[in-house]
């Protein structure tokens, strides 16, 4: 299978700072893509490079088998920027209009018939849209581009819960109908296990884990049993976090492996034990505990 | 993207074309009533060196007699310089400071269309709509005063530094200039209100500075020198602080009939500026004349520097491509920008 975005040795650095680094990627397409971490990890670097808005300071990065940016890479893209940005002052309808302008793909039926469907009027101007209806025109102008490639960045971060759940909903049905690639981020958990069956966490501008959801909830575990050192472990017994009492130990681990020592309990992992054992793992690392300061 | 570049701009040039349209109204007007008074006044017909100035001087009373002429007059000065400042701080500093604001050049920049030729559209529409407000007021009024100006109503002549800016094509390159000036300033700044304050500092001070010390030298001024006219002295003393014996100090203003006298300088008959000792007949305090027929004893020069009348259409055109050059640097500036730091 072919990566629809691949990285290698990616970073962006903002004078003293490296905003992403050491970042190498390799996501098939045809998934959804959650992309999970604390406000300022790096998420809205990494899709910035990926849509060609920023140029990598080191490594490189491929996306739909070519380097991001320039028109024709554009035209095969969809970007939806964080707190969906749109001209407040133009209408709903010229902006479907100005994006029939922009595009050679553009799907104009596909556009006018979403809009109707969530119930936006063309008239109004988009700087009187709620939040909700930002983010589903913003995702209606991505999505009329017939995108291979759909990127997000917190698109729901600041909806109610149930225009959360409508946006989100809308993407899926999309996705469903067409087979478009997303890839999109956040910093809520829940949102992400609903859609997304492709994870990758970002902490401290860097990546932690990413891999097939399924896969890395099969191949992670948690075990507790007697107080035990962590070193004496059989190979290929990755752990992520520990914790111990006097008498106790816990620990999350991953591994291809079945558990086999019967003094452990194994339970089997959720996806928000997954993502926290690896924000605190990073979190272990003092660059990244401010990072993590900000979680909201 | 010049479909949707026209979207975005069309409030802005809806204002600008009714602000037009009410200039016009009024110009037209008025100006017709100055055209009518010009052609019964039979300045047109007229050729005899004797008789046209008294025939001049009858008009300008009538001109300075309708009631609108003064306040018009003075409001289209004053407005040829003001809309250039003001394209510059509307239309320029806003152009990329609210898509930066706003994160909408991210909308813009990642739908089939490159950053460059999105730039080119947003600079070339609001650049030449500039050019064409200014241009077309300028027009306008020029038009307007064509059969006033020749008069100096105000004793200022078209050359001089306060009215050349306001007719002419000078309007269109200070509008142009002002218009890039304000995009650069909005892209570097990255907030729309800041930015529309440094454009208008920033254009007033260049205009200012350009009028002050830079467009004498667009075109070779005149350098004269040439016998004291005693006729012109209008006052004779001794120079604050200068030794008695070398501090002679005649005041003679030169007037060189439409053009822009921008320096003159009284020498003695040696070249030199030091005239020496005032005349017993001016110090005296005794007669004008006799002050006078002394002072042509002394065989005074005068040294001129001015810009003739015929210089006006050249300095006109040497200003408004100073300006447009300005204006195209600031815009190829505004590329590179565009492509290296806007993209991080």
């Amino acid at each position: 299978m072919t990566a629809i975005l691949e990285a290698a040795g990616l970073g962006k650095r903002y004078g003293r700072r490296w905003a992403l680094r050491d970042c190498t990627l390799a996501i098939p397409a045809g998934r959804v893509v959650g992309l999970v971490g604390p406000n300022g990890a790096g998420k809205t670097t990494l899709l910035s490079l990926a849509i060609g808005l920023l140029t990598p300071t080191a490594g490189s990065i491929s996306v739909l088998g070519g380097r991001p940016g320039g028109p024709s890479q554009m035209a095969r893209a969809g970007f939806v920027a964080q707190d969906t940005p749109l001209y407040r002052r133009l209408r709903v309808g010229d902006h479907l209009r100005a994006g029939a302008w922009l595009n050679p793909r553009w799907d104009a039926e596909r556009a006018w018939q979403r809009i109707e469907q969530v119930g936006l009027d063309p008239r109004q101007r988009a700087g009187s849209l709620s939040g909700g209806q930002r983010a589903q025109l913003a995702l209606t102008m991505a999505l009329a581009k017939r995108p291979e490639l759909l990127l997000m960045d917190e698109p729901v971060a600041s909806l109610d819960p149930l225009a959360r759940r409508e946006f989100l909903q809308g993407l899926m049905e999309a996705v469903a109908e067409h087979g478009t690639s997303v890839v999109l981020s956040s910093h809520l958990i829940a949102d992400i296990e609903r859609v997304c069956d492709y994870l990758i966490v970002l902490t401290g501008s860097r990546i932690r884990v990413a891999g097939e959801v399924s896969e890395l909830l099969a191949e992670h575990h948690q075990l507790s049993g007697p107080r035990r050192d962590p070193d004496t472990l059989p190979a290929g017994q990755e752990v992520i976090t520990e914790s111990h009492t006097d008498r106790q130990s816990t620990l999350l681990i991953r591994t291809s492996a079945a558990v086999l020592d019967p003094a452990w309990t194994v339970r089997p992992v959720s996806m928000e034990d997954l993502v926290l054992a690896y924000m605190s793992r990073a979190d272990d690392a003092p660059s990244a505990r401010t990072a993590l300061g900000v979680i909201s | 993207m010049i479909r949707f570049s026209l979207l975005q701009f069309r409030g802005q040039a809806i204002t600008a074309l009714a602000a037009l349209l009410v200039a016009a109204l009024v110009l037209v007007v008025t100006g017709a009533h100055l055209d009518y008074l010009f052609d019964v006044s039979g300045l047109a017909a007229c050729h005899s060196a004797a008789g046209c100035p008294a025939l001049a001087g009858q008009l300008l009373e009538k001109v300075r007699g309708y009631s609108p002429f003064q306040l018009l007059y003075w409001a289209g000065l004053y407005l040829v310089y003001v809309v250039p400042a003001l394209v510059g701080t509307f239309w320029g500093a806003p152009l990329i400071a609210r898509e930066i604001e706003a994160g909408t050049f991210q909308v813009a920049w990642t739908q089939s269309v490159s950053r460059t030729r999105w730039l080119v559209v947003k600079l070339a529409l609001g650049g030449l709509a500039s050019m064409a407000a200014a241009g077309l007021l300028s027009l306008m009024v020029t038009w307007w005063a064509s059969r006033v100006d020749p008069l100096d109503p105000f004793g200022m002549n078209r050359l001089q530094p306060a009215m050349f800016g306001a007719r002419g094509i000078v309007p269109i390159g200070y509008a142009a200039f002002a218009f890039a000036l304000g995009v650069t300033a909005g892209m570097l700044i990255r907030n729309t209100v800041p930015a529309m304050a440094v454009t208008l500092v920033a254009f007033t001070a260049v205009e200012g500075a350009v009028i002050a010390w830079i467009r004498l030298h667009l075109i070779r001024p005149v350098h004269a020198v040439m016998p004291l006219n005693l006729a012109t002295v209008q006052d004779v003393g001794n120079n604050v602080g200068a030794p008695a014996s070398n501090g002679l100090f005649v005041s003679a203003p030169v007037a060189e009939p439409s053009g822009w006298v921008y320096s003159s300088q009284v020498l003695n008959a040696g070249g030199l500026t030091s005239l020496g000792p005032e005349p017993h007949a001016c110090a005296s305090g005794g007669p004008w004349q006799s002050c006078l027929t002394a002072l042509g004893k002394l065989h005074l020069r005068q040294a001129v520097t001015y810009q003739p009348t015929s210089h006006y259409w050249p300095l006109q055109w040497a200003e408004t491509s100073l300006f447009l050059a300005l204006a195209l640097l600031l815009a190829g500036f505004c590329f590179a920008w565009t492509r290296r730091r806007l993209t991080g």
